[in-house]
C-alpha cells in the first residue's frame, strides 16, 4: 500500500512524490488535503493534493523539507511506501460549488507563493479542464526556486512570474506585481492566495485595499486532521475556527495572520533539534546551546 | 491472610513518588491469590442488585463464584456474553458509581471489587491465551455491516454482530484502532500494546476486518457505504467530536493545548518517550483547566513531563466530575487542587507564550433547575497563576463531518445524532451510538449503545 512510484527533484528541498492512494485518488477535489505518516513512528504530516488520477488510484504531492519529518520523507525513494495516508480532508474549493457559467463570468487571479504552487496548480488545472480561464502570479525568492512552470502555462490564461531578486519575471515579491497589474488596469474581482503565511497576509492586505474579495489556503499545525484535537485552530472573524474542518480554506479578509503566524512558531525548537539529530547524525556534538 | 469482610482487599499499586516519574501502571492488579480472597467477600445474591448498575448486564455473580473456584476461563467466558472490552471495563469503568454503587456489601462495609476482579479475569484470560469464541452453531448470514470509527461502541458492535454471523468492516479515521482507549486514556491507566491491542485482536480473530486511514465523509460517504460498497447496514460511533475552548482573552497564545491535542500527541504519536518524533511541551508549571477524568488524565501526564501541575475547576471538591480514584491518585502524585476558581484571562509575555493564569475565586450560589448550585464569581478576587502551559479540558462538541455528508440524519440541538430505541437513526438502515450521540460519555456506556445498536441491526437485518 501508499507506494511510491514516482520520485523528482523540483528544485532545491522541493520534491515531487506519486504515490498509491487509491481511496483519496477517488475523492480528491481542489483545495483538500491528506495526512501522510512516513514510517511507523512517523509524524501526521498535512499535504495538499497536487494532483489526482483517479483511474490509477494515484495522487500527486509536492513538499518543500522544512523540519525532520519532511527531510526524512525526501530520503524515502521509488518502491518504498509511506506507513500511511489518509484523505482527502478538508472541504474542496468554494470554486468547486460554483456553476460553471459563473465561474466563467468572474474575473481570477491565483498568486502562489514558493511550494503553494502545488495546490494552486491542482485548483487551476480543474478550472482549466472545465473551461474557466484564470491569471496566475506565481512568486519565489529567485528564478531557481519556482517550480511547475510548463505545467502552470498549460493551465493559465496568463502566467506571470515574480523573483524578490529580479532573476525571472518582476522584480520583487507578488504583491508588488499584483500592484503592477492593477496599476496597468488589469482588474480582477475574486483572487486565491496560498503560499507561506506571511506572504498571504500581506496580499490579503493588499487584495483588501483593492476591493478584491480574496479566499486562503490555511496551513497550520495538525495532529489528526479530523476534528478533535483542536491543534489547528486559528481565528476568523473573531470566531475560534479549526482548519481540518471549517477549511482549509477561508476569507483571507477575516483571519488573524498574526496570530497564525505566531503558533506555527510552537514547536519550532525542540524540531530544530530534532532535525540536527537527523541530518548530523552521530557527528552532532553539541554546543549549540539547543540540545539537552 | 486475614481479611475484614467489610474491606475490599486491597491491590498494590507502584509508588505515588515513583509513579509520577514513569507512565507505567499505577495500579498493578490482584494476584490469584488476593482475586480468590476479593471474590469470596461476593455473597452471590439471588437477585444481585450490581448487576442492575452495569450497562451490560455482566452477570457478576456468576463470574465471581468462577473466581472463588479458581475457574478463570469459566469466568471469563460469562463476562463475555455480556462484554467485549473486560481488560478495558476493569481498568476504567466509574464502578463506584456504577456496578459497585448497587453491591449490598457496600451498605454496611466496602462494596465487592468487582472491577479489580474484572480485570483480574480479563489479564489472566489473556496470559493463558483464551480468546472470545465465535458460537459453535453460527450460521453465516451472507450480509456485510460497516461500522464507522474503532473506538469501544464501534468495536463492541463489530464483535456482537460477527457473533451473529455478518461480515464486518469497520472503517476507522486515525492509523491505529481504539478511539479514546489509544489517543485519550494515557499509558499509566490502560496500557496500548498489553491492553488496547490485544482487545482489538481478540475483535479481529472473530473476523471483524479492521480499516484505518478512512474518514467516513471524506475517503467515502454512508451513501458510497450502501451503494458502491454493498453493505446492508451502517452503525456511526465516531465519537464525540471537537474541543470547547473558554473564548477569554489570551486563549490563542503559545502554550494554550485543548486536553485533546496534549493527550493524543503523548498517547496515540507515542511523545511522551523521549525518542518519539512527535513534538510535545514539557511545561515548568501547567494550569489544567476543568474537573472531569479528560483533566485528570491530561493533569497527570503534565506531572509525568515533568511539570508543576495545578487544577482549576471553578467547582468544588465534591462536584468534580472525575472518578473519585483518580482525583485520589492525582492528589497522591502531588498535583495541586485550586478549586472555586474560574480563568478570566491567559497572560503572554512579548513572544506570544503563556506566562500566567489569570483567575478568579467562585463561590457555589442557590441550586438551580437542575439542584446543581451554580458557581458565581467573587468580585475583585481576581489573582494570577504564573505558569508556562494551560490546558484546556472542557468538554467537546459534536464534529459535523459525518452529518454534513449524509442526507437525511438528523441531529438534536447539541449536535448529537438523533436514534430510537433500536439505536436507527432518521436514516434507514443508519444506526448510531456512544459519544457521537450522547456527547462525551463513558467507555461502558458506549459499549452498552453498540452492543444494543448490534441488536436493532439484527433486527433490522431479520426483517
Ligand atoms: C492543509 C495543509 C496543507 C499543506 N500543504 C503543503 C504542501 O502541499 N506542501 C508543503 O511543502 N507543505 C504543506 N503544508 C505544510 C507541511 O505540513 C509542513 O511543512 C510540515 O508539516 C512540516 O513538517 P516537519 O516536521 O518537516 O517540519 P517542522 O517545522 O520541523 O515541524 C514542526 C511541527 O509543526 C508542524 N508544522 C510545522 N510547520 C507546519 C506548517 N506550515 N503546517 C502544518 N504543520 C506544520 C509539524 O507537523 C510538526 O508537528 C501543509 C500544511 C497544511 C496544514
Ligand atoms: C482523556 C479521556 C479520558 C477518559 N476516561 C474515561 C474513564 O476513565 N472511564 C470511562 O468510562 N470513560 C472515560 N472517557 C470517556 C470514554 O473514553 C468515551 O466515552 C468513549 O471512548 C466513547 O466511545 P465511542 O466509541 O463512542 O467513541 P471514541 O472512543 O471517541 O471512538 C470514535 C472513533 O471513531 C473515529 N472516527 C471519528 N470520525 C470518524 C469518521 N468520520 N470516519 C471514520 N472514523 C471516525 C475516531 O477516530 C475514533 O477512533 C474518557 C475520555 C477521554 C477523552
Ligand atoms: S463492565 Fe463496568 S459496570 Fe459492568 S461490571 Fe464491569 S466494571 Fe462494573
Ligand atoms: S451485589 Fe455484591 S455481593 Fe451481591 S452478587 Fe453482586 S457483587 Fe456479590
Ligand atoms: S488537526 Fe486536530 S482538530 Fe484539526
Amino acid at each position: 500500500m501508499f507506494e511510491i512510484v514516482k520520485k523528482r527533484m523540483l528544485g532545491p528541498k522541493v520534491f515531487l512524490m506519486d504515490v498509491v492512494a487509491p481511496l483519496v485518488a477517488a475523492k480528491a477535489m481542489p483545495g483538500q488535503f491528506l495526512i501522510v505518516r512516513a514510517d511507523k513512528d512517523g509524524e501526521r504530516i498535512p499535504l495538499t493534493v497536487c494532483d489526482f488520477d483517479r483511474k490509477k488510484g494515484i495522487i500527486t504531492i509536492v513538499y518543500q523539507t522544512v523540519g525532520a519529518e519532511t527531510e526524512r520523507m525526501s530520503r524515502m525513494e521509488e518502491g518504498q511506501c509511506f506507513a500511511d495516508v489518509v484523505g482527502p480532508l478538508g472541504n474542496p474549493s468554494d470554486l468547486c460549488d460554483l456553476p460553471i457559467e459563473e465561474l466563467k463570468k468572474k474575473k481570477i487571479l491565483f498568486i502562489a507563493g514558493g511550494v503553494g504552487t502545488a495546490p494552486v496548480y491542482n485548483q487551476l488545472k480543474w478550472l482549466h479542464d472545465n473551461g474557466v480561464e484564470v491569471d496566475c502570479i506565481q512568486g519565489a525568492r529567485t528564478k531557481d526556486l519556482l517550480i511547475f512552470e510548463d505545467e502552470m502555462r498549460a493551465v493559465t490564461k496568463n502566467l506571470y512570474f515574480a523573483t524578490d531578486d529580479g532573476s525571472y519575471g518582476i522584480h520583487g515579491n507578488v504583491c508588488v506585481a499584483l500592484q503592477q497589474l492593477w496599476d496597468e488596469g488589469i482588474r480582477y474581482d475574486h483572487c486565491v492566495v496560498i503560499g507561506p503565511v506571511i506572504m498571504m497576509k500581506f496580499a490579503c492586505e493588499l487584495t483588501k485595499k483593492l476591493g478584491i474579495h480574496t479566499i486562503i489556503s490555511m496551513n497550520t499545525i495538525m495532529v489528526d486532521g479530523t476534528g478533535m484535537c483542536g491543534a489547528c485552530r486559528l481565528l476568523v472573524g473573531g470566531e475560534v475556527k479549526f482548519a481540518c474542518v471549517d477549511g482549509p480554506e477561508f476569507d483571507g479578509h477575516l483571519v488573524d495572520f498574526d496570530q497564525a503566524l505566531q503558533r506555527s512558531r510552537l514547536y519550532k525548537t525542540q524540531e530544530g533539534e530534532l532535525m540536527l539529530r537527523l541530518t548530523e547524525g552521530d557527528t552532532h556534538s553539541g554546543g549549540c546551546g539547543m540540545c539537552s | 491472610m486475614d481479611i475484614d469482610v467489610m474491606k475490599k482487599v486491597p491491590v498494590s499499586e507502584q509508588d505515588p513518588q515513583v509513579r509520577a516519574t514513569n507512565f507505567d501502571e499505577v495500579n498493578l492488579g490482584y494476584t490469584k491469590d488476593e482475586a480468590v480472597l476479593e471474590a469470596s467477600r461476593c455473597l452471590t445474591c439471588k437477585n444481585a442488585r450490581c448487576v442492575q448498575g452495569c450497562p451490560v448486564s455482566i452477570d457478576i455473580p456468576s463470574f465471581i463464584s468462577r473466581v472463588k473456584e479458581g475457574d478463570v476461563e469459566g469466568a471469563y467466558n460469562v463476562i463475555s456474553l455480556s462484554s467485549s472490552l473486560p481488560a478495558v471495563c476493569g481498568r476504567v469503568c466509574p464502578q463506584e458509581t456504577q456496578c459497585e454503587a448497587q453491591c449490598v456489601r457496600g451498605i454496611k462495609g466496602e462494596a465487592v471489587s468487582i472491577g479489580r476482579l474484572e480485570r483480574f479475569v480479563a489479564d489472566t484470560a489473556k496470559e493463558m491465551g483464551i480468546k472470545p469464541q465465535l458460537p459453535a452453531d453460527m450460521v453465516k448470514k451472507g450480509k456485510k455491516v460497516a461500522i464507522i470509527g474503532a473506538g469501544p461502541s464501534g468495536l463492541t458492535c463489530a464483535g456482537d454482530l460477527a457473533k451473529m454471523g455478518y461480515d464486518v468492516t469497520i472503517f476507522e479515521a486515525l492509523h491505529k484502532a481504539g478511539g479514546v482507549l489509544v489517543y485519550g486514556i494515557p499509558e499509566f491507566r490502560l496500557p496500548k500494546d498489553k491492553v488496547v491491542a490485544k482487545e482489538v485482536e481478540n475483535i479481529k480473530a472473530l473476523g471483524v476486518e479492521i480499516v484505518t486511514d478512512c474518514v467516513i465523509g471524506r475517503s467515502l460517504t454512508i451513501d458510497d457505504l450502501f451503494e458502491q460498497e454493498g453493505f446492508s447496514a451502517v452503525f456511526i460511533g465516531s465519537g464525540a467530536g471537537l474541543p470547547r475552548f473558554m473564548n477569554i482573552p489570551g486563549e490563542q497564545a503559545l502554550g494554550v493545548f485543548s486536553a485533546n491535542e496534549y493527550l493524543t500527541r503523548s498517547n496515540l504519536m507515542g511523545a511522551f518517550s523521549p525518542d518519539s518524533r512527535t513534538p510535545i511541551m514539557r511545561a515548568k508549571k501547567a494550569v489544567i483547566v476543568g474537573g472531569g477524568n479528560v483533566a485528570m488524565d491530561a493533569a497527570r501526564t503534565a506531572k509525568r513531563l515533568g511539570s508543576e501541575v495545578h487544577v482549576v475547576y471553578r467547582r468544588s471538591e465534591e462536584e468534580l466530575p472525575a472518578r473519585k480514584e483518580e482525583v485520589h491518585h492525582a492528589k497522591e502524585e502531588g498535583i495541586i487542587f485550586d478549586l472555586l476558581t474560574n480563568p478570566v484571562e491567559i497572560l503572554t509575555d512579548e513572544n506570544g507564550w503563556v506566562k500566567g493564569c489569570k483567575c478568579i475565586r467562585m463561590e457555589l450560589g442557590e441550586p438551580d433547575a437542575s439542584g446543581r448550585r451554580s458557581p458565581v464569581p467573587v468580585e475583585g478576587s481576581e489573582f494570577t497563576i504564573d505558569c508556562d502551559a494551560v490546558i484546556m479540558s472542557l468538554g467537546t462538541s459534536p464534529n459535523p463531518l459525518i452529518k454534513k455528508t449524509t442526507s437525511g440524519l438528523e441531529v438534536n440541538k447539541r449536535g448529537g445524532i438523533i436514534v430510537n430505541e433500536a439505536e436507527m437513526t432518521s436514516r434507514d438502515g443508519v444506526f448510531a451510538g456512544g459519544d457521537a450521540v450522547t456527547g462525551a460519555a463513558t467507555v461502558i456506556l458506549a459499549m452498552g449503545a453498540g452492543k444494543s445498536a448490534a441488536k436493532g441491526i439484527d433486527e433490522y437485518l431479520s426483517k
